[in-house]
């Protein structure tokens, strides 16, 4: 009897031992680039570019291309990634294709996104030249998997009978998944494109290969043309090779801050669409 | 008497099973007739075929023919969107889309291409005061069909059959899922639309059938055993296992 509360006293301990590990690690973390980077954050900062001139740093540049490669590459991401899950869920009859497409997705969500750049600046690069074009493509490459899958997710979550009960008046396939089934799953597809932009937020070796890592002012349409660094990128060449720690972890603490918008939209998003199904 | 459904020698196969066989039927025209049988007798599988609901099961292989009006509705020719206009379905659990009543009604017109809100304000009315509904939900046309009451949500799915003007109106047990009173109501509207549609209704409860239907067909191991005037068959069955069945000796 003794010995048994004693083992599970022990168990209590490591457990709340681990969880305390974890939360402190989290705290110690965003502490520490929040403490370091929230002071180097300045207007100037943020609202002008780098000039050798004037022996100042700003990362406007930075946050434009991150901007441009975000939007661009989920243009791409999102017809093809939505396309495709359709196409599997809804279309495909061939039971072992669709799985054989599946594995294939998780394998690729799973490849080390350096290889990604490899081949990105091979196949992309080198008739695009390094731009934010061939870096957003190479992310689009990178990210479809992710959105097709949970897309594909929220797809199986739509009840067969709201289909049934459109075919019964005569709907064709078309119409039943543009206007019941993909409106039922605009949950699941704005969840699956926020974690997508997360992972290119935080993308640096792709982009590195594809996009280039250069400070430099881009308009709207030099995005076909013009490299660019990324926030991330950007973080990188300031930390190291220029030994610009300040700008470093101010750069940290913007991620870390749209990050966490992020993680706040994808819940307050899904909130909001199941109060709406609910009235 | 009219027929406006003929099946001759039907045959259907679930990948190796045969679900059906060799069936033959007359269905009268705006009559009510009824599917009886034991579970798993095959009267819900003769009865999604009708509108070819089947098509989207995969391995099911049909043999035989469905006249629908004098054409065979498996023929390549038949647009099937078009068939399941004609012929409606009601399924066993009540199933409005998420969306507002009104657009649950108007889903169906809006479909096959009426697109002014004048004429789709009158088909929704209509709709829905021929499915005996119009008085509980005109107040909150554009509230969600999903707050409405089982019972509610029920003939709410039928006007949204209504609203496409269906020649046949197909019901899987429609009111298995409902409460006693919600069922009468059900069958109230069962006979007050047979003016305008046939209805074909699958049921288990054997008090319904003789309450509702007209003509009832009795299925048993995929084989329609006996079909004929529903009073008839009740008090006076041809085949043994029809009594057996509708006495309660089985099923």
């Amino acid at each position: 009897m003794k010995k048994r509360k004693t083992y599970s006293m022990l168990i209590n301990i490591l457990m709340y031992a681990s969880i305390a590990l974890v939360v402190s690690l989290v705290v110690f973390l965003v502490g520490y680039v929040m403490g370091k980077g929230i002071s180097n954050i300045t207007w100037q900062l943020i609202t002008t570019k780098p000039s050798k001139l004037n022996g100042t740093i700003g990362i406007l540049p930075d946050i434009l291309n991150t901007v441009y490669i975000v939007v661009l590459s989920l243009i791409f991401i999102l017809p093809f990634g939505v396309g495709s899950a359709v196409y599997l869920s809804e279309y495909a009859e061939n039971k072992t294709f669709v799985k054989i497409i599946e594995y294939a997705a998780e394998i690729l969500s799973g490849i080390p996104s350096i290889i990604y750049g490899l081949v990105g600046m091979l196949l992309f690069s080198n008739n695009f030249g390094a731009s934010l074009l061939s870096g957003a493509l190479t992310l689009t490459i990178m990210n479809i998997p992710t959105v097709m899958r949970t897309t594909q997710e929220s797809l199986k979550t739509v009840p067969q009978s709201y289909r049934d009960g459109a075919f019964g008046i005569g709907a064709g396939k078309w119409r039943v998944v543009r206007t019941i089934v993909l409106p039922n799953c605009v949950e699941g597809i704005i969840t699956g494109s926020l974690l997508s932009v997360g992972r290119i937020l935080g993308e640096s070796a792709a982009l590195l290969f594809t996009a280039g890592f250069a400070h430099t002012l881009n308009g709207v349409f030099d995005i076909f043309t013009s490299p660019g660094a990324t926030l991330s990128v950007a973080l990188y060449v300031y930390a190291k090779d220029d030994g610009e720690f300040g700008v470093a972890f101010a750069i940290a603490a913007i991620l870390m801050i749209m990050t966490l918008l992020i993680n706040l939209s994808a819940y307050l998003i899904s909130k909001y669409f199941s109060k709406k199904r609910a009235n | 008497m009219k027929e406006i459904i003929t099946s001759k020698n039907l045959c259907l196969w679930y990948g190796e099973t045969k679900a059906l066989n060799n069936i033959n039927i007359e269905i009268p025209e705006n009559k009510i007739t009824a599917l009886i049988g034991p579970s798993g007798c095959g009267k819900s599988t003769f009865l999604k075929t009708l509108n070819r609901m089947n098509d989207l099961i995969q391995g099911v292989k049909i043999t035989g023919e469905i006249k629908y009006e004098g054409k065979n509705i498996f023929d390549t020719s038949v647009d099937v969107n078009e068939l399941r206009k004609k012929i409606g379905m009601v399924f066993q659990k009540p199933n409005p889309f998420p969306m507002s009543i009104y657009d649950n009604i108007a889903y169906g017109p809006r479909t096959h291409g009426v697109k002014k809100k004048s004429e789709l304000d009158v088909i929704v009315e209509s709709s829905l005061k021929g499915a005996a509904i119009w008085e509980e939900v005109k107040d909150k046309l554009n509230k969600s069909a999903l707050s409405l009451s089982g019972g509610q949500q029920q003939r709410l799915c039928i006007a949204r059959s209504l609203a496409v003007k269906p020649k046949v109106l197909l019901m899987d047990e429609p009111t298995s899922a409902l409460d006693p009173i919600s069922s009468a109501k059900i069958e109230e509207l069962i006979l007050s639309v047979k003016e305008k549609v046939t209805v074909i209704i699958v049921t288990h409860n054997m008090q319904q059938a003789l309450r509702v239907s007209d003509k009832t067909a009795f299925f048993l191991l995929g084989e329609l055993i006996e079909t004929n005037d529903t009073k008839i068959l009740f008090n006076d069955p041809m085949d043994e296992r029809t009594g057996d069945y509708v006495n309660g000796r089985f099923g």
